[in-house]
């Protein structure tokens, strides 16, 4: 296999609704990548790009074709990558793959979704498809229901207290706002407080408002290449080193595993062993925060932290930059806001900078190994982690 | 090769208060919903028996934001219930008061009974919903 660098991104900011359509928002995040890479749209042998809900906030399928004849990259392979809020995440694993095998040189991809502008009880609907359709949908199940049924189990599993653990949930939170602030993309640029959280309206108890992340538009891309052709156009590529990808059936069937989600556990292993890493080797993580305890339960079964013990690890504030392992100071998904997706390939580009030195105010200084984890529905998860290549 | 459970037939058998499993000839374990292996080793010599619908429950939520289409059901309370034979279930608790619902819902023992979701235009036609009363 050869080695495959990151050379271009290009991401647009993550808003409320916006009047662009998302071939528009991923065509300038796209032009925006390919620049960076010092390539022209006719470099480009292949798109990858994630997309789940344009079916339902556009009446636009197959977005991938026109995507690629947007820019100006005509009649090349283009590929639709579905996986739910994992979608560009499952998108750049396999651009890598036909990258590392010598069968494409350069490679886009990334992500786009419109799911602010569906409006919350369209948009509440079409993220219920990330559950089984058949069997868990007819009681009900949305997604802050699926977290929330963790929840009660994270708290019965490990003994802790409902209200200990609710505030431990609202300072992951906290954090991310705070980080939030720092990243001009952001969709929420203002920092709140626990109480802010336990005041919110209650969306699936026990998960208020304020530990949900919202609903964004967005887009996000990222050019991959060989590593001889990385060396013609950058001193400072970024090299993805490992890659993990691992699915399970429906909420129910994960039974007493659950609150860990077996998948993310196969994903991660699969990321370390290629890289050959471990934990304790990643200088900063952007992992899949689409609720609180979300967060908690994704560091746990990366090995960050023991099971039951990431509520305390937030307290502590060896989450932040400065402690055992900053995660997602991008802003997460909770402050950055979460165009699903967009979000894999925006961790990736968060991860970019990081490694680069490029995120000033949120940076982690010296950082050299970065991850990302991104969940889709309760079945797909996607580990990568990359590498400074300088 | 053919399915020794579909789904339409697990959910009429629900309607009519059957709740049916598919015992497995490898392992002996007991897998429902329905699937075309054994949710335990894979195994794909398969018995459908009926199950005794009782279980405890191991978690829930109240929902107070619904999905367009049936924001009419709000309050309600999504729970996973073990049932007695292994697996778990999810559906919906009927016996309490939304506003009631506490932690201390968890290892209550219910009965399963059913009610019909009559499906919405993504997902047509009826499906069978679990729920659960105390026993
Ligand atoms: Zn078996």
């Amino acid at each position: 296999m050869r080695k495959v660098a990151i050379v271009g991104t290009g991401d647009t900011p993550f808003t409320f609704a916006t009047e662009k359509t998302s071939i528009e928002l991923f065509s300038e995040a796209a032009m925006d990548a390919i620049n960076e890479a010092k390539l022209i749209p006719k470099d480009i042998q292949a798109l990858y790009l994630g997309n789940c809900l344009g079916d339902f906030s556009e009446g636009q399928a197959m977005i991938q074709s026109y995507a690629a004849n947007d820019i100006g990259a005509f009649h090349i392979p283009a590929t639709r990558f579905e996986g739910a809020c994992a979608s560009s995440s499952l998108a750049v694993r396999d651009a890598f793959i036909w990258v590392a095998s010598g069968y494409y040189d350069v490679v886009l991809v990334g992500g786009v979704e419109k799911a602010a502008s569906m409006g919350t009880p369209l948009a509440t609907r079409t993220f219920s498809m990330f559950t089984d359709s058949h069997y868990e949908f007819p009681a009900g199940l949305t997604f802050p229901a699926m977290f929330a049924l963790l929840t009660h189990l994270y708290a019965k599993s490990y003994g802790i207290p409902l209200e200990k653990l609710k505030e431990q949930m609202a300072l992951v939170s906290v954090q991310s706002h705070y980080y939030g602030k720092f990243n001009p993309k952001a969709q929420f640029r203002k920092e709140i407080t626990v109480d802010d959280v336990l005041n919110g309206f209650m969306v699936a108890s026990p998960l208020q408002l304020l530990d949900c992340c919202p609903f964004s538009d967005g887009a996000a891309a990222v050019v991959l290449v060989s590593e001889e052709k990385a060396r013609e156009i950058t001193d400072k590529p970024v090299y993805i080193t490992g890659i993990g990808q691992a699915s399970s059936g429906r909420l129910s069937v994960q039974k007493d595993y659950l609150p860990r989600l077996r998948a993310r556990e196969e994903s991660a292993k699969q990321a370390y062993d290629m890289a050959g890493v471990g934990p304790a080797d990643i200088d900063v993580c952007e992992l899949h925060d689409c609720f609180s305890i979300a967060a908690l339960i994704a560091a746990e079964s990366l090995g960050f932290f023991e099971f039951g013990k990431s509520g305390e690890a937030w307290e502590k504030g060896e989450t932040k930059i400065g402690g055992k392992i900053p995660i997602d100071v991008s802003g997460g998904l909770k402050a950055k806001g979460h165009p699903i997706s967009a979000t894999g390939a925006s961790q990736v580009i968060e991860i970019y900078h990081q490694l680069r030195g490029e995120c000033g105010e949120r940076q982690v200084e010296g950082a050299k190994i970065g991850m990302t984890d991104t969940l889709g529905g309760d079945g797909v998860l996607c580990n990568l982690i990359m590498q400074k290549g300088w | 090769m053919e399915y020794k459970l579909t789904f339409k037939d697990y959910s009429n058998a629900l309607t009519k208060g059957k709740l049916l499993g598919l015992k497995c000839k490898d392992c002996g374990n007991i897998t429902v919903p329905p699937k075309m292996t054994c949710q335990e080793c894979a195994g794909t010599d398969l018995d459908p028996v009926e199950l005794s619908k009782r279980g405890k429950i191991v978690t829930f939520t109240v929902v107070n934001v619904a999905p367009e289409g049936r924001q009419n059901e709000v309050p309600y309370i999504i729970a996973l219930v073990k049932l007695d034979e292994g697996p778990w279930i999810m559906g919906n608790l009927v016996d309490i008061d939304p506003a009631r619902a506490s932690m201390d819902l968890i290892d209550r023992e219910v009965r399963v009974g059913f009610r019909v979701f009559p499906g919405d235009k993504y997902a047509p036609g009826d499906r069978a919903r679990p729920v659960f009363s105390f026993l």
